[in-house]
């Protein structure tokens, strides 16, 4: 058999609740620090206690980091599970048991080599306390594996001295039960194995983050004050890491005072209703879901996109329809996010494809979704969410200033000079005393005026005609200026709704008055998809990814694998994700057979709902 | 109602404090039906602000959907207003408010939008202490679906029509107490004298106001035999007795036989002097209240007035401990923690 370096998988089968995660995180900590690329996956039930739960861990020197069918080290540690562990093994493979108790008949393939460790005997013998006992017996099988794959003890141990930095009493313990792993392999088997780890420089400065902190971090860097949320699973972990990060890095030392609010809401509706709230008054403020939860938010979607309130959805998506299976990955929530509520609605969304693209795409969302004044939706899944990746480290420039879009001061609206009729008369009454005629006459003198008067307004300014109107296209971009609560006493102040409008706000059911709004919402559409996160475009292999299965798409689109047949012949690039794509696809829609006659509309659609990889 | 509102004003109109006339404090012209109870409630608004001289622009108008609110279109044009969707108003208002704690928050809302589809996000925005006036235009129907019973329609109480409502009335008012609102007040639209300083007391209030007002529907639910009429609710009011609200630093000058009277100071100073008519009724007492307001069911009165009141409660600021300086101020050399952080960040991912 050939040996496997640095290129197999092994997979942890363990009971919920026992305290593997963190043994098995030690695993793969260890094989990063050895400079080789590995990515785990989370392969977990919808239970806290007592149901099966796997950890799986690829490691690939060529980087492949998408997960592969079939597995190379079965870690067969759950009873409840074992048989079909048993079967899941590669032939060729190792399985790894627990032989404190023989095995039970039929566990007999000779395509595998069967590994009997007496994990639950080695550490009884060692550990009287009932809890240790079931702890070490984790930590016991990673010593083994430091033995059977080559792991280098030393750091092992560097792990676990920062892991009980201040409880340094744990230590010691830790290391004995890796010790007896070790030693119980190199006195029964023939270490290292033909799988194994060996030692490279392929990570450079690297880190190891999930998508989920990288998003809740994004927030923090992005200026959320304003975090509403539900739980569901997988996207609670975001607004746990907004929690946590605001709390190291947004508590004033002085006050001890919170520059950040979090409150979980009583459902989605309410999550992101808050949301929306806040970013109407001036807040940055965000919330995190999976698809029920997106299905439920429809509705405040919906009111975002026509009355155009900034909104930051992260969706981590899960598998659908209905409850599905919550906790394992899926990418189905696309069209239900791209066309959210009812009516002709249309979101951008954004697809990363690493934590660091999370990090770097949730304050994306932020500006974007201040700029366009409109819902946008940060798409990840389970997978790229709740698993840590081996990606680039997360750049800030302390020079980027936050684009917190069109939005006037009191000074540029004192500058526009807005005054309605009523205010008018009412300042004026204010100062005078005379007789009511003169007081009309005071009333149009100043009107005149105004209209007349010189206030020097400088662009766009001037573009107002004197009178501030919310959905007003002064720059031709469809993006209209909006007023925060609170500003100017006298100028600027509308009622934000969700039902038809003219350009100054004013409710109204006029045909034409409608057309014109939903026109500049289309001409808003065409400026979004210029300012969208544009696609990587790879000319290297005929297939088209988007964000988080981007894992998937490396290992195709090497140069170094052969390529396959495909329908799509003439279409000689890699899109790993969207946007941009609409120019791609506007040179090179003839090539593709399945896309509708009208090409050029239904682009846009794709266009807008896309991004870089 | 009128299509045409006269520019004209009186130039002896009285000004507050702040040098403003009544009229600087409306709003735009009601399309609600005339004779809405919602236009007698709105009139109140202003009035009530212009006594407080409330900048207008430091108010924030919020609501759900339905004839109520529509409302905020039709007080504080110099306000901004925020009509968001059926049932929802709460979790935009609770949104609003924490990006900014130095506005007044006012939402508007109806027994439809309160009790039916938003009772879920009312009872959490009440928990929560929400720093806000929260008003019910409690009509008893669904007026701009033409008249169907709402959640708080009385069982037995006769719609237009002449269908008899089966259902068991939800009571907002002692829901609220029951919940833990801090100032819960009933009043009725047709008695200004009652609401307005029930409003202005409830502007004062830090923490969660909530103001149930009976609004007779005029055009679906005025009829005999309905017990959100004009005519039954002004038989049937009992009020708690008669409240003036003295503003923070001002000298209580109002003169009333001596009774029955007890002063209740508010966070800010401010007074509200209470004049009971009720026996055996405390407001600063949760259950007393609570048994007040039924003891009068019993007796198919609708309880009015000033029904319960805490001063001692935190809001939801407080209780969350943000920042006193409003987070929609904070700039970003605050919020972003930089690059070197990362870096440091970075450095324990590896």
């Amino acid at each position: 058999m050939n040996k496997k370096i640095n290129d197999f998988v092994v997979r942890f089968a363990n009971v919920n609740g026992t305290g593997s995660a963190s043994a098995n995180a030690l695993f793969t900590k260890a094989v990063f620090r050895m400079g080789v690329p590995v990515t785990p996956k989370n392969i977990f039930p919808s239970n806290i206690q007592g149901l099966p739960t796997w950890y799986e861990v690829r490691v690939s020197e060529k980087g492949y980091l998408g997960r592969r069918e079939g597995v190379d080290l079965m870690i067969a540690v759950n009873p409840q599970s074992m048989k079909k562990d048993y079967a899941d093994v590669h032939a060729g493979g190792y399985f790894l048991y627990d032989s404190s108790k023989p095995l039970p008949p039929g566990y007999d393939r000779k395509d595998i080599t069967h590994i009997g460790i007496p994990l639950m005997a080695l550490c009884n013998a060692e550990f009287s306390d009932a809890r240790q006992r079931q702890l070490f017996k984790n930590i016991i099988y990673i010593g083994a594996l430091s033995a059977l794959l080559g792991i280098e003890f030393s750091v092992l141990e560097g792990q676990l001295a920062e892991q009980f930095k201040g409880k340094e009493k744990l230590i010691e313990p830790n290391i004995k039960a890796l010790n007896i792993g070790v030693d119980y392999c190199k006195e029964n088997f023939d270490c290292p194995l033909d799988i194994r780890v060996e030692r490279r420089d392929l990570l450079g400065d690297k880190i190891l983050f999930g998508g989920n902190s990288a998003c809740g971090l994004g927030a923090v860097y992005a200026g959320a004050t304003v975090a509403a949320w539900y739980p569901i699973t997988p996207s609670t972990s975001v607004v746990d890491a907004f929690a946590k990060y605001a709390a190291k890095y947004r508590v004033d030392a002085e006050t001890g005072k919170n520059n950040y609010a979090i409150v979980q809401a009583e459902d989605e509706l309410a999550a992101i209703g808050m949301v929306m709230g806040a970013s109407w008054n001036g807040a940055r403020s965000f919330t995190a879901t999976s698809g029920p939860g997106v299905s439920l938010m429809n509705e405040f979607l919906g009111l975002g996109y026509f009355a155009e309130v900034p909104t930051v959805l992260i969706d981590v998506q899960r598998t659908g329809p209905s409850t599905g299976m919550p906790t394992r990955t899926q990418q189905s929530d696309i069209l239900l996010a791209a066309y959210a509520s009812h009516g002709d609605t249309k979101h951008p969304l954004l697809f990363p494809a690493s934590p660091k693209e999370c990090f770097e795409m949730t304050v994306d969302a932020f500006d974007l979704t201040e700029r366009l004044q409109t819902p946008v939706i940060v798409m990840t899944d389970l997978d790229l969410g709740m698993n840590d990746h081996v990606t680039e480290p997360l750049v800030w420039d302390d020079k980027r200033e936050y684009d917190r879009g069109k939005y006037l001061t009191s000074e540029e609206l004192d500058r526009i000079g807005t005054e309605t009729l009523m205010t008018a008369v009412s300042k004026i009454s204010l100062r005078t005393n005379g007789s009511a005629k003169d007081e009309m006459s005071v009333v149009m003198a100043e009107l005149d005026g105004q209209a007349n008067s010189d206030h020097s307004p400088s662009q766009p300014l001037e573009q107002f005609k004197g009178k501030y109107g919310r959905y007003l296209d002064v720059d031709d971009d469809g993006i209209p200026y909006r007023t925060i609560p609170g500003t100017h006493a006298t100028h600027g102040a509308f009622v934000t709704r969700g039902s038809s409008r003219d350009e100054y706000a004013v409710y109204t059911e006029d045909g034409a008055a409608y057309q014109r709004n939903v026109d500049r919402l289309a001409k808003k559409w065409d400026t979004a998809k210029e300012l969208v996160p544009q696609p990587e475009i790879h000319v290297s292999s005929p297939h088209l990814s988007k964000g988080s299965t981007d894992g998937s798409s490396i290992s195709v689109r090497r140069p170094t694998l052969p390529k396959k047949p495909s329908n799509f012949s003439k279409l000689t690039a890699s899109i790993s994700t969207p946007c941009g794509l609409v120019r791609f696809l506007s040179a090179h829609h003839s090539a593709i057979s399945s896309m509708p006659t009208n090409a050029s509309s239904s682009s846009n659609k794709i266009a807008t709902h896309s991004s870089k990889a | 109602m009128t299509y045409v509102r006269s520019t004209f004003r009186h130039p002896a109109l009285p000004k507050n404090d702040l040098g403003y006339t009544v009229d600087y404090y409306e709003g735009s012209l009601s399309t609600l039906c005339a004779g809405c109870g919602h236009d007698s409630i709105n009139a109140a608004i202003v009035e009530a602000c212009w006594q407080m001289n409330i900048e207008p622009h430091k108010v924030a108008k919020l609501s759900g959907i339905g004839c109520s609110s529509k409302s905020p279109a039709y007080f504080l044009s110099n306000s901004h207003g925020f009509n968001s969707v059926h049932g929802r108003m709460p979790s935009v208002a609770t949104g609003a408010n924490l990006a900014n704690r130095d506005l007044i928050y006012f939402g508007v809302s109806g027994d439809g939008d309160t009790a039916s589809i938003g009772m879920g996000q009312f009872v959490h925005v009440v928990r929560r202490n929400l720093n806000m006036v929260y008003l019910v235009m409690n009509n008893g129907c669904y007026g701009l679906t033409k008249g169907q019973d709402s959640a708080t329609a009385d069982a037995g109480s006769k719609s237009k029509a002449g269908s008899v409502n089966l259902f068991e009335a939800i009571d907002l008012a002692s829901l609220a107490i029951e919940l833990g609102a801090t100032f819960v007040g009933q009043s009725f639209s047709g008695d200004k004298d009652q609401l307005i300083p029930l409003m202005k007391a409830a502007m004062s209030h830090k923490g969660f106001a909530f103001l149930n007002v009976i609004s007779p529907c005029v055009t679906f639910n005025n009829n005999a035999g309905s017990t959100k009429s004009y005519d039954y609710v002004r038989e049937h009011v009992e009020i708690t007795g008669t409240m003036d609200f003295v503003p923070m630093m001002r000298e209580i000058t109002a003169n009333y036989e001596a009774g029955d009277v007890s002063d209740i100071t508010m966070h800010d100073g401010s007074e509200i002097r209470l004049h009971k008519l009720q026996k055996d009724w405390d407001p600063t007492n949760r259950r007393s209240a609570m048994n007040a307001v039924q003891n009068a069911k019993d007796k198919s009165e609708i309880l009015t007035g000033l029904l319960y009141i805490d001063e001692s409660s935190q809001d939801l600021h407080e209780l969350i401990n943000t920042s006193d300086i409003a987070l929609n101020s904070l700039p970003q050399s605050l919020l972003t923690p930089g690059s070197d952080a990362l870096a440091k960040l970075n450095a324990s991912l590896r």
